[in-house]
């Protein structure tokens, strides 16, 4: 049974929160629709007695954006930021939405909601660009990350691919965050032999078990399902313990609603059992990160070429038995 | 030995959800798909029944008078197999009375007219019928460029474009098309005796393997010939991918303004969807 909200002041955690997870399939470039889709949602969580609901990366909008980003963004004065705010009192939720400034750049953002009002807003930091991905031709990068106090305790947003990078969640996790919620719209791709799965999901469910158990933090991982222009999005999202256990599991390619009661006394008795966030030797990273930074760059281009060495073929390696 | 990553249960399951989700987006609930006899048209009526159900896919047949009878007999069968509603469309009548007035056409000429001939029928049906056109076109052909623009490439949703032939093979015999049309040799049964590969040049076995190094695994052209390629083949198989890439874009469009589709007017297909 979850413990009634209110009753905890910020940075104290509650012993249990119902999280819930939204794997939807929202239409591109449809606003009114996905608010809908949203509310139906949030009315679902509080049926069924969640407490903090997660909805997926640019959910509200779509993902295959391209020139649609301008008209699809939200300033967070808008009416539709206001609707949202009014919905949180319901139910506390992250929103997957593009988020305009005041200065007109437009972000890949993840909101959080909470009685009335935006609590806490993560940009995008790491904008996948390459291959089947152009995020960073349409929107602005995010230029911080912090963690932030819910009323349910410390937690951390991170959107997708910031994910990728290992650095995100190891600031999310120094900064106190005891759970890091992770919007995302991840495609499927590579379809391998042996594996009920694509490869991108087998990767994903890697590391969210990986880091949960590393950094000894829940990790709450809501992906979307759908498909845009035949890209498909694989769901199966997920909410792993900090020994890495899977306390949700929603079922790939399709939409689903998973809710699962997350103790934090799992965080204390992991960090009790494996110290390593207090054995983090913060100044040392520091000062190897300042020194890795001042490394002088060579001296020219010219000088790169001749001091490169010739790699040895990865075909060599594998050959063609 | 290199081995193309064929999980045919994965597959089956995105596949059908594929075809469900992007007809439903469109607000419609039927395809029409141009039955040839062929393994890929067999395995894209095949994933679509399963996905839609059979009463919403119809199946057209388009022989010529010159088709292999197998053809149609093999189309049939498939047909009956999976539910679907077929029927059947000569196309000998127009294609003959066009030659007519053009007598010295060659058997290319012929080929790609009758792709076109009966690309305009699917899409005629498809209005009928308040339904998409199903694509059956498969990565190696259209890497190869070995199709005809405008003809069988047409189609508004294909879920076979992201499968080499060696793959569609595998999923055709996974989800019961008939062993017969499976196992026979590939032909575009545009003239008597074709063949694809005589015509290629080679085999979808072999070719299939260099595109999945060349093109997925991004092996460059030194690795693939230390791979054990040919080099001539390797050349011969790049050069055909970069000469068809028209085959695989719009129109090229004169830009002028400032804003031109598809350079800096750039919207996904599923707009709105």
């Amino acid at each position: 049974m979850g413990i009634s909200c209110g009753r905890f002041a910020y940075g104290v955690n509650p012993v249990s929160i119902r999280f819930a997870i939204a794997q939807i399939s929202p239409k591109l470039g449809d606003l009114p629709a996905n608010m809908a889709i949203y509310e139906e949602k949030i009315r679902q969580g509080v049926e069924q007695k969640a407490e903090l609901l997660l909805f997926p990366e640019l959910s509200l909008t779509g993902y295959l954006l391209r020139d649609i980003v301008p008209t699809a963004a939200l300033r967070l004065n808008s009416p539709e930021i206001e609707k949202l705010k009014r919905l949180s009192r319901e139910l506390p939720f992250v929103a997957g939405l593009v988020e305009e400034s005041a200065d007109h750049r437009f972000f890949n953002a993840a909101v959080y909601f909470e009685d009335g009002d935006v609590r806490h807003v993560h940009r995008k930091v790491y904008l996948p660009t390459y291959g089947m991905f152009d995020e960073q031709r349409y929107f602005a990068r995010g230029d911080r990350l912090r963690a932030f106090d819910s009323k349910f305790g410390r937690l951390a947003l991170l959107i997708c691919e910031d994910l990728w990078h290992p650095s995100t969640i190891y600031l999310a996790a120094l900064d106190g965050a005891l759970a890091v919620l992770c919007p995302s719209a991840s495609p499927l791709r590579g379809v391998i032999d042996n594996q009920a799965q694509d490869d991108n999901a087998r990767y994903w469910e890697m590391i969210n078990q990986a880091y949960a158990e590393t950094f000894s933090l829940f990790m709450v991982y809501g992906n979307r399902c759908g498909f845009e222009d035949g890209v498909g999005f694989w769901g199966g999202s997920e909410i792993v313990d900090p020994f890495g256990q899977r306390l949700a599991k929603a079922k790939y390619y399709d939409q689903d609603f998973v809710i699962a009661e997350v103790g934090f006394e799992t965080v204390r008795r992991k960090r009790t059992m494996s110290p390593l966030l207090r054995d983090e030797d913060i100044d040392l990273t520091i000062n190897e990160l300042l020194r890795i930074r001042e490394r002088p760059a060579p001296q020219s281009s010219l000088q790169e070429v001749k001091d490169a060495k010739v790699p040895k073929s990865r075909v060599a390696k594998r050959g063609r038995g | 030995m290199i081995q193309i990553p064929t999980n045919t249960t994965l597959l089956r399951e995105i596949l059908a959800a594929f075809i469900r989700n992007e007809v439903e987006k469109t607000g419609l609930k039927r395809v029409v798909v141009g039955l040839s006899g062929g393994v890929d048209s067999a395995l894209s009526a095949m994933l679509a029944a399963e996905a839609l159900g059979p009463q919403d896919v119809l199946a057209v047949l388009m022989p010529y008078k010159s088709s292999n009878p197998d053809s149609q007999r093999h189309a049939e069968m498939v047909a009956r197999k999976s539910g679907i509603e077929s029927m059947l469309v000569e196309i000998t009548p127009q294609i003959d009375a066009y030659f007519e007035k053009f007598p010295d056409a060659d058997a290319r000429r012929r080929g790609n007219k009758m792709a076109r001939e009966r690309m305009t029928i699917l899409y005629d049906h498809s209005m009928r019928w308040d339904a998409l056109v199903l694509g059956t076109s498969n990565k190696t052909e259209l890497l190869l460029g070995y199709g005809t623009l405008h003809g069988d490439m047409a189609s508004a949703i294909n879920p076979l474009g992201d499968l080499y032939k060696t793959q569609v093979w595998a999923l055709a015999a996974a989800i019961g098309v008939p062993s017969e049309i499976v196992e026979k040799e590939p032909s575009a049964d545009l003239w008597t005796g074709q063949t694809d590969e005589g015509e290629l040049g080679f085999t979808y076995r072999e070719v299939d393997k260099l595109l999945y190094l060349m093109v997925d695994q991004r092996y460059t052209r030194s690795e693939l010939i230390a791979a054990g390629f040919p080099e001539r083949f390797v050349d011969d198989v790049s050069k055909r991918i970069m000469n068809s890439q028209f085959k695989r874009r719009l129109p090229v469009i004169a830009k002028v303004s400032q804003r031109t589709i598809d350079r800096d007017f750039r919207y996904s297909r599923d707009w709105g969807k």
